[in-house]
């Protein structure tokens, strides 16, 4: 097993919500992020699935430092990331870079293709030298599959897909050693999708890259991760490999969430088990006490209200958080004869 | 229902009851944009038909043409910049496009609603949701208030919103994502339409909120008998609710078939290569077999065959040779010029 690169304890991020226009106090705390830990080892992509305010972006700006932590630590190769201060914070910039999620957005308009990718050796000229940083951006945009003859044009001539290999060689031109990326191709169509994709695991694949792949869509994230963490409302409740989250889910969540991605084969219709779950996500202002997941699961008893289930081994051979945990096949597990 | 070809007439019938119309049937639709940049050919010749009680999918990527071709049916495009170029969109047989505003008004809402992707802007922010679901029962029911705001209370109870009778004063902002659609859901039904068009309904919903809303979609047009076109990018949604689909690509329908034939056999190069460029929850990914390039700009769509330059089966003739749509087998139709080769005969 490769050492961990990057070590998540119990980090939580409190947004205060402010009411009044003079006199401002604080009336509660939006819990984006309540207490999640996770490790990523070295060369590895560990996917982050959730639902929409389950925290995962926000997740993903405190790891790269653009919002301080509320409390909990973040360690980079054994440095407290949160600590660090001057240059050694921006060696861990060079190190942590971030592929965002909408293409269209995260560009500057006005500035060329070149400038955007090159704009990161301004920052650190250790890494490209002025003279040398037109070859380092044009190799960037080969390496991403851009031509590079177009260093010189703006992001509206490029398509969503192209933009989104603009926004990862922007993230690989200081040789980071992990990227996260936040929903790098849900704005992309389905055929755009797939190459990008490829993309991201052939980089991988080169250059040794870890991934923090943060998705909504469990297909890919299935596609492209080794573990995977299932976050609801803030908090993880089931991490483990691949095989173990999508072959043998043990968290309610988890199953439901598996459960309601439809399959592209109509054969299978009518033939998958279906968990509806009722109900929408509670705000995370005022969660449910105890599990959070209480009131949309069909399992829950008194206890699940008292007691905040653990993030702990007890079925399955990887951790989850429920006190009824058990291990149900729901991927792939159709009847035979409807 | 089996669909055939009619040679002679030039349009799809349906397969036993060629003496009634389907419920809606669009025929070779043309339509292009004219800006100040150019002119972008958005439709160029679509046809496909609904009967009542079915769902069609139309399936594209983003500017394929799938939203126009409903909006153009809808009658609700903005003209200019568009341009209905010719086509007949036909209604229980009537000429849509060659009616009257008022008959086109009176058709939409009680003959053909619609909804939309994106809940929160289709619906008024400054009006309560109770109100713009009455405001229809009002004006063209010619309901009192108080009958208005009762149907208005049923129809959010039958889009099993909990507490109908609180949420109707509830502004837009007030319900979540899941809750927005549902009473553009409710909206869409208020006037008891024969065709509901959902134009990527679910597509910005949380997964499992999007179960919810396509289970109900399909229980309402169960119990209603209702024709749905089903408007999405999504493979999975499409595989689980649709009858029969249709892709589209630059403006044309490429493939038609029923579900399970065009899962299992492809008829269209580009259906085939969409298929395989998916990655599957159920499957553990190897590469995914990317389409290369990207789709064409509709202002400079290629020459012959418009998908022949992303085309891994492409031949010399395909960049000269318009492919003709036709009847490739029983009820299934094709725009690719080796599409007999790419399905079992018999």
């Amino acid at each position: 097993m490769a050492e961990a690169i990057l070590e998540v304890r119990d980090l939580v991020k409190h947004f205060p919500v402010r009411v009044g226009v003079l006199f401002k106090r604080t009336v509660g705390h939006v819990k984006a992020v309540d207490g999640v830990s996770f490790e990523l080892r070295r060369g590895e992509t560990l996917g982050i699935v959730g639902e929409s305010g389950c925290g995962k972006s926000t997740l993903a700006q405190v790891l790269m430092r653009l919002e301080p932590p509320t409390s909990g630590t973040a360690s980079f190769e054994g440095k407290d990331m949160f600590a660090l201060r001057g240059a050694e914070l921006r060696r861990l910039r060079r190190n942590v870079q971030i592929v965002l999620q909408d293409p269209y957005t995260s560009l500057n308009p006005r500035m060329t293709v070149g400038d955007i990718i090159g704009e990161p050796f301004e920052i650190h000229p250790e890494v490209a030298p002025k003279g040398s940083r037109e070859g380092e951006v044009r190799e960037l945009l080969n390496v991403v599959g851009l031509n590079p003859e177009h260093i010189n044009r703006y992001p509206h001539q490029f398509s969503g897909g192209q933009r989104q290999r603009i926004g990862i060689a922007r993230a690989l031109a200081l040789r980071p050693k992990v990227i996260i990326c936040d929903e790098p191709v849900s704005a992309l169509d389905v055929s755009i999708q797939a190459q990008v994709m490829n993309l991201l695991g052939e980089l991988q694949r080169d250059l040794g890259l870890s991934y923090v792949f943060i998705a909504h869509d469990l297909s890919v994230v299935r596609h492209l991760s080794d573990r995977v963490a299932v976050m609801y409302l803030g908090k993880v409740v089931e991490i483990g490999t691949e095989e173990e989250i999508y072959g043998q889910p043990s968290h309610p969540y988890t199953q439901a969430l598996l459960s309601a991605v439809p399959v592209p084969d109509p054969l299978l219709r009518g033939r998958r088990e279906v968990i509806r779950l009722a109900g929408d996500v509670p705000s995370p202002v005022d969660p449910p006490s105890g599990c959070r997941f209480r009131t949309r699961c069909w399992k829950a008893q008194d206890v699940c209200a008292e007691e905040e289930p653990e993030l702990i081994t007890r079925v399955a051979g990887h951790p989850s958080a429920c006190h009824f945990a058990e291990a149900h096949v729901v991927v792939g597990a159709e009847r035979e004869n409807s | 229902m089996s669909t055939v070809y009619d040679g002679e007439r030039g349009e799809f019938v349906a397969g036993e009851e060629q003496a009634t119309a389907p419920l809606l049937e669009v025929e070779d639709l043309r339509v292009e944009f004219r800006t100040n940049d150019g002119v972008a050919k958005v439709l160029n010749g679509v046809s496909y038909h609904v009967n009542a009680g079915e769902t069609l999918a139309v399936l594209g990527e983003s500017g394929s043409g799938k939203s126009v071709t409903a909006q153009t049916v809808m009658g609700i495009l903005d003209t200019p910049p568009a341009v209905v170029l010719g086509g007949h969109v036909r209604f229980h047989g009537e000429d849509l496009l060659a009616a009257r505003p008022t008959r086109r008004m009176e058709v939409r809402g009680a003959g053909i609603a619609m909804i939309f992707q994106d809940a929160l802007s289709a619906l008024n922010p400054v009006f309560t949701v109770g109100f713009q679901i009455a405001e229809q029962l009002r004006v063209r029911r010619g309901l009192t208030k108080a009958e208005a705001r009762k149907g208005a209370i049923d129809l959010l109870d039958l889009v099993r919103i909990p507490h109908a009778g609180q949420r109707f004063r509830s502004y837009p902002h007030e319900f979540s994502g899941g809750m927005r659609q549902r009473a553009m859901i409710a909206m869409s039904l208020a006037l008891d339409p024969e065709l509901l068009i959902a134009d990527e309904p679910t597509t910005a919903l949380d997964v499992t909120v999007q179960a919810q809303i396509m289970d109900l979609l399909r229980d309402i047009q169960r119990e209603r008998d209702m024709g749905l076109i089903l408007i999405t990018h999504d493979l999975g949604v499409v595989a689980e609710v649709a009858d029969r689909i249709a892709v589209m690509y630059a403006g044309r329908i490429v493939e038609q078939a029923d579900v399970y034939s065009l899962f299992r056999t492809p008829a269209h190069p580009y259906t085939e290569a969409l298929l395989q460029s998916l990655p599957r929850l159920d499957l553990k990914g190897q590469e995914l077999k990317a389409i290369k390039g990207l789709p064409p700009s509709l202002a400079h769509i290629p020459s012959g065959c418009p998908f022949h330059p992303r085309c891994p089966r492409v031949a010399a003739r395909c960049s000269q040779e318009v492919p003709a749509y036709r009847r490739v087998a029983d009820g299934r139709f094709s725009a690719c010029h080796f599409a007999e080769e790419l399905i079992p005969r018999g």
